[in-house]
């Protein structure tokens, strides 16, 4: 079983930074909601106000170790341009979709969306984080901070869906490949 | 025993919606500033030349960094105008709200085609 570096990058920037992002934003967004719109509930203790504010700075390394992994340690290798008169297009995953009518939407569109779309997820969240931060309970007695920090929360969950999306479909159609490779274990036959 | 962060006692004044109007308002404009850029790079190969900061990464590069320095910019200048202050948040955080909105509406490839 074995592994090329680049994959394993991939690995790490989709199903690592950005598939736990994803998975937090929703946990991030209830939690929020909870603590500033039901003063009563006993979810508003000091206690879990810290581990929210705990859950969205984990959140906000998540979202800048995706963008920041994701546009200089895989797109390069995404983007690299071929030599001349190359014929096999399986290490440049750009010019593998651009070859064929069938697959050229997912960089025109998907790529070209998700590389600048992706970058609203860490700018939102560390705003979130911040004025959760600094607020904390009290953002209950600012109602249009509340309701400006929830939408800019979904906005960066739909910003990271777009993203890991395509992310995930370029993958599969034109996967990022080469570099060293790394062997996990070696097969027996049975 | 210490209070607990941000708790209300008789000499701590309530917290003012400046700064987090601030940080908000600061997100939109980060938000619009990328899409305009990504925009610009994609429509004029001068710019497009220009915001290539990290060659292997192109454009997207220069895109970023200068949107993220625009945010960090704006907030840090806000945040030191409004943080003791009351400002009219729902109106600004409507139009942080519009903003980005906006953004990702611009960073759809086929509405950017159209402009």
């Amino acid at each position: 079983m074995e592994i090329t570096e680049r994959a394993l990058w991939t690995l790490i920037h989709g199903m690592g930074f950005g598939g736990l992002y994803l998975l937090a934003c929703s946990g991030a967004l209830v939690g929020l909601y909870q603590l500033a719109a039901s003063p009563t509930s006993p979810e508003s203790r000091p206690g879990h106000e810290r581990f929210l504010r705990i859950y969205l700075v984990t959140m906000v390394v998540l979202a800048w170790a995706a963008v920041l992994s994701g546009t200089y340690a895989i797109y390069p290798w995404y983007r690299a341009a071929p030599p001349p008169g190359t014929v096999d297009l399986s290490m440049f995953p750009q010019r593998l979709l651009m070859s064929s009518p069938a697959t050229i939407g997912w960089h025109s569109l998907g790529m070209e969306w998700k590389e600048h779309v992706g970058w609203f997820a860490p700018i939102s969240i560390t705003m979130v984080a911040f004025v959760f931060i600094r607020y904390g309970r009290d953002l209950r007695n600012h109602r249009q901070l509340q309701s400006a920090v929830l939408i800019f929360g979904l906005a960066s969950l739909i910003a990271a869906g777009i993203a890991g999306f395509f992310g995930a479909e370029i993958d599969r159609y034109a996967p990022v490949r080469g570099g060293n490779t790394i062997e996990f274990s070696q097969g027996e036959a049975k | 025993m210490s209070a607990p962060h941000n708790a209300m006692t008789p000499e701590t004044p309530p917290l003012t919606n400046g700064s987090g109007t601030a940080a908000i308002f600061s997100s939109g404009v980060g938000c619009f500033v990328l899409a305009v850029l990504a925009i610009l790079g994609d429509k004029s190969a001068l710019v497009k030349g220009g915001l290539a900061f990290y060659k292997p990464t192109g454009p997207l590069s220069g895109v970023t960094t200068v949107a993220i320095l625009v945010w960090l910019f704006t907030w840090g200048i806000l945040d030191w105008r409004w943080r003791k202050k009351t400002v009219a948040a729902r109106r600004i955080s409507a139009m942080a709200v519009a903003l980005l909105a906006l953004s990702l509406i611009l960073t759809f490839p086929p509405v950017a085609d159209l402009l």
